[in-house]
């Protein structure tokens, strides 16, 4: 993937398999955002493919979902949580919307399932970061997606929404067989979870289970330095380390997690 | 005397101007409330002030060249709705210089052609008239005009309508789902770009924004659905339109010169009102809440 003449991400390539939690994990400016939107078809690489679904679902049914970082939407606009959902299920469709039984009842139970009914009625600009994440997650789920792609969902939001989040994101691959994509900047609120782990530097990838990525070798040849994975607490540390001698003498750029205590 | 005829004047209905300004004005309040509702959910009303300045232009330069002014609203705004379409309107907004500097141009070429047209033609009156508005100079003749235009712009929106509020929440969300955002976008801008137009022979090219903002903005302190906002701005920039035409025609026959309050002073002044009356229950509201602990009814039944 080349953007704007720079070389952004390179020989990027994993698999998703149906009902599995795949976590893109990468610091900022990493590439996280591009590789979705690369998945998404909003941007074209450079070279190379991307290929979902093989055979296509049912029929006017979409197959991929997404919910982009954040929605700017004005505090004031008026259009309740349900409201957004609803688009979810024919936003894309010309003409005004019809309200019936049926679509209100798919709202109610979407409301339901990522537990969002308190605030159904409320307007989505005034919800607060997390529920208008649930919110967004409703409306790309009511369309039945086959593949979920988040960016950044934990982003904004504190150790107990993000917990929440991640374990309504998990139900719902393995109850409803969805593939799920999220980017992240930390993993530690996703270890758990996370069938694969796609984890990027310096424009590569590599993919895998945890317990293969997560290691001080394949991350030290990742980053092309040595860096230290460090298990505190449950938790994950990478920390960079000595700087490889000759050439690499400078201090290496830090990677992603080494400021989290 | 009874009292009807205190509250309005001998001859109101009877009046062929007065005739003439409440069907124009009802069909543009109309159109600027439905317009304006998506303007506030897309955050564009920059646009609107956009088109406000840049169709002045047009229709001081309709004036001068001996057009009707409508035609140059439209026709310069629709250009210009096709241009910011181009350079993307998130980006005009975000280059507040280079917009500046261009609108601010095209106020300019407003005052040229005014001053050249008052100097230089009979057309005395043509700068309070562009700016400022003379609804009930408005020519009978333009009605039909007027309604064409309108139609055209509820239409394009009850087309537009769900892609729209899509968009609005995220253009990248709209793409994935196959919306094509771009023929949205410039659909959306040329309903704005009419709009404003409208909004400008009936209240002039300054305040055209007062109709396509503030009905909204009332709408949106009474209920927070998307199809009673619209409902409720059209009736709100309807009777803010009639209001102050009656206003205007009132303060006319009292007067011994016959000399009334301009009637887009009357409106603007009307739509201002009711949108701080509408602030008040809101804020009782808060007030109850505060106090009781349960949850304020809303306006409207859910
Ligand atoms: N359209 C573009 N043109 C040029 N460079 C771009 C473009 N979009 C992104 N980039 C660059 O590509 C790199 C990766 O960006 P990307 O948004 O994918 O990062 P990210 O991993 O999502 O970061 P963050 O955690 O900050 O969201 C960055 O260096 C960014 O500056
Ligand atoms: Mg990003």
């Amino acid at each position: 993937m080349v953007l704007a003449g720079r070389t952004i991400l390179d020989r990027v390539s994993f698999t998703v398999a149906p009902g599995s939690f795949t976590g893109l994990i990468g610091s900022n400016g990493a590439g996280k955002t591009t590789l979705l939107k690369t998945i998404l078809g909003l941007v074209k690489p450079t070279s190379g493919t991307v290929s979902i679904g093989g055979a296509a679902g049912p029929r006017r049914d979409p197959i991929v979902g997404y919910v982009p970082q954040k929605i700017a939407l004005e505090p004031d606009a008026p259009l309740r949580a349900r409201d957004l959902i609803g688009l979810g299920l024919d936003g894309h469709r010309y003409g005004m919307t019809r309200p019936s039984a049926r679509r209100r009842n798919l709202i109610d139970e979407i409301l339901a399932a990522v537990n969002a009914t308190r605030f159904a009625d409320r307007r989505v600009g005034r919800l607060s970061g997390g529920e208008q994440q649930r919110v967004m997650i409703a409306h790309a789920l009511i369309s039945r997606p086959r593949l979920l792609l988040l960016d950044e969902p934990l982003a904004n939001l504190d150790i107990g929404s993000s917990h929440e989040v991640v374990e309504l994101l998990r139900r719902i691959a393995t109850d409803q067989g969805i593939a799920i994509v999220l980017t992240a900047h930390d993993m530690n609120p996703l270890l758990h979870a996370m069938d694969r782990i796609v984890y990027i530097a310096r424009g590569r990838a590599v993919s895998g289970t945890t317990a293969e990525v997560v290691r001080t070798e394949t991350l030290s040849e990742l980053y092309g330095y040595h860096v230290e994975v460090i298990h505190a607490a449950g938790r994950v540390l990478v920390a960079a380390g000595e700087a490889g001698e000759g050439k690499n003498a400078r201090t290496p750029p830090a990677p992603p997690d080494s400021q989290v205590g | 005397m009874d009292l009807s005829a205190i509250i309005i004047e001998p001859g109101f209905f009877s009046n062929q101007p007065v005739q003439t300004a409440l069907v124009v004005s009802a069909i543009t309040a109309v159109v600027s409330a439905v317009v304006g509702v998506f303007t506030v959910i897309r955050g564009q009303s920059f646009a609107g002030h956009a088109f406000s300045d840049i169709g002045g232009a047009g229709a001081s330069g309709a004036v001068l060249v001996g057009a009707q002014p409508l035609l140059g609203f439209v026709t310069l705004n629709v250009a210009a709705a096709g241009v910011m379409e181009m350079i993307g309107i998130r980006r005009a907004r975000g280059r507040d210089l280079a917009t500046g500097i261009v609108l601010g141009v095209a106020l300019g070429f407003s005052a040229l052609f005014l001053f050249l047209a008052t100097t230089y033609t009979s057309t005395s009156g043509a700068t309070v008239s562009i700016l400022f508005g003379s609804l009930f100079t408005v020519a009978p003749s333009l009605i039909p005009v007027v309604a064409v235009l309108g139609a055209f712009v509820m239409a394009l929106i009850a087309i537009l309508y769900r892609p729209l509020l899509l968009t609005s929440i995220d253009y990248e969300l709209a793409a994935v789902r196959g919306v094509p955002i771009r023929l949205v976008g410039i659909g959306y801008l040329i309903a704005l770009a009419l709009a404003v137009s409208l909004s400008s022979i009936t209240i002039g090219a300054i305040l055209s924004t007062a109709l396509l903002v503030g009905p909204p903005a009332t709408a949106l302190r009474l209920t927070k659905r998307t199809g009673t906002a619209i409902a409720v701005a059209s009736a709100v920039g309807v009777a803010a339109a009639w209001l102050g035409i009656l206003i205007s025609y009132d303060t006319a026959s009292w007067s011994a010169d016959g000399n009334g309050w301009p009637v887009s002073f009357c409106i603007v002044a009307v739509v201002f009102v009711f949108y701080v009356s509408a602030s008040f229950p809101s804020r009782l509201g808060h007030r109850v809440r505060g106090h009781h602990q349960e949850p304020v009814k809303s306006l409207e039944p859910s």
